[in-house]
């Protein structure tokens, strides 16, 4: 049985890329391996992870140097021949600075590093990220940074609302956005975005923290098991044809 | 060989909690007349071309793609002639 083939970027400074491989490797039995971000070819993967921590000491602004690396010009190019890229936390940050995504994550409203659990509301299931939740769940996922705070201009974010860009938000237990739900002081609460297309995310949470049974909470496996499922599908496998990979 | 120094902000549109903590920080000190304080970077360099214009020219290009964020930061960039 074919397996999906995950790529984790490694940076200096990367310390979720051993949870993200595990989770991909041991939790979900499919293929995983690093990729040092010196390589100028990811190589042959279905879904490319960039991971969370502080690549290059998050020296000048996060995410700003890593968008440089040799590994990040095949990932965009990647990203932009429709592969699936996820972002996750300091992931996020770089798919930003390497403008796959829009706008920017700015300091926490609060000035402080937050590191709890939230609850993310889940605004779309029509995409390989989510297939396998119903529209309005709500998942418990952990938080883990002090640049979060989603900011980008009122015309880019009346852009990405109507183009039903915003995958999640930070919502109440019972789904209700709220102030009090919003632990970094985000436009409207987002959480995550997809790119136009829907195949570039980038999150501030942390659902490869979330999946492994043994910490007690798996909300987050819900994510990698929609993007298993979606590469093993024939519809997504089709998203980049092997021909043109090459 | 010329200095050039980069000085990063944040945009004015875009509220600067760390800023307003210092701007706190500053009216405890007891100067109430303190206002709009701004947290930035400042970056320099030494360019080793023969003009100012080039220098200036390279300065320019270095803060508008790596430096700084035009999502969220404005720069200002000044060049003078060293050596």
């Amino acid at each position: 049985m074919k397996r999906v083939r995950f790529g984790v970027i490694v940076f200096p400074g990367s310390n979720c890329d051993h949870d993200a491989h595990h989770v991909a490797g041991a939790i979900l039995g499919q293929e995983a391996r690093f990729i040092w971000h010196k390589e100028g070819s990811i190589g042959d993967v279905d879904v490319v992870i960039v991971p969370g921590g502080f690549s290059y000491g998050d020296y000048l602004r996060c995410g700003a140097i890593a968008r440089f690396s040799p590994v990040m010009q095949d990932v965009v190019r990647f990203a932009k021949r429709g592969g699936l890229v996820i972002g996750i936390c300091n992931g996020f940050q770089i798919l930003t600075e390497a403008a796959l995504l829009p706008g920017v994550l700015l300091r926490n409203a609060s000035l402080r590093f937050s590191c709890k659990d939230v609850q993310l509301r889940v605004e779309r299931t029509d995409l390989p990220w989510t297939n396998r939740c119903t529209t309005g769940e709500v998942l418990r996922v952990p938080i883990a940074h002090g640049e979060g705070n989603f900011f980008a201009e009122a015309e880019t974010i009346k852009r990405i609302e109507g183009n039903g860009q915003v995958l999640f938000r930070y919502a109440e237990p019972d789904g209700r956005l709220t102030e009090a739900s919003n632990p970094n002081g985000s436009i409207n609460n987002i959480a995550g975005i997809v790119n136009e297309q829907g195949n570039v995310l980038g999150l501030m949470p942390h659902p490869e923290r979330a999946s492994d049974p043994a910490l007690g909470n798996t909300d987050g496996r819900k994510i990698f098991d929609s993007l298993v499922a979606a590469v093993l599908s024939t519809h997504a496998g089709a998203l980049v044809a092997p021909a043109e990979r090459n | 060989m010329y200095h050039a120094k980069v000085v990063v902000t944040l945009r004015r549109s875009i509220l600067d909690p760390q800023g307003k903590a210092v701007e706190h920080g500053i009216h405890t000190l007891g100067h109430e007349a303190v206002e709009n304080v701004r947290i930035g970077k400042m970056v320099e360099m030494h360019i080793d071309v023969a003009s100012r214009d080039e220098a200036e020219r390279i300065a320019k290009d270095a803060a508008g793609k790596l430096l700084a964020n035009p999502v969220m930061e404005d720069f200002h960039v000044t060049v003078e002639k060293v050596g």
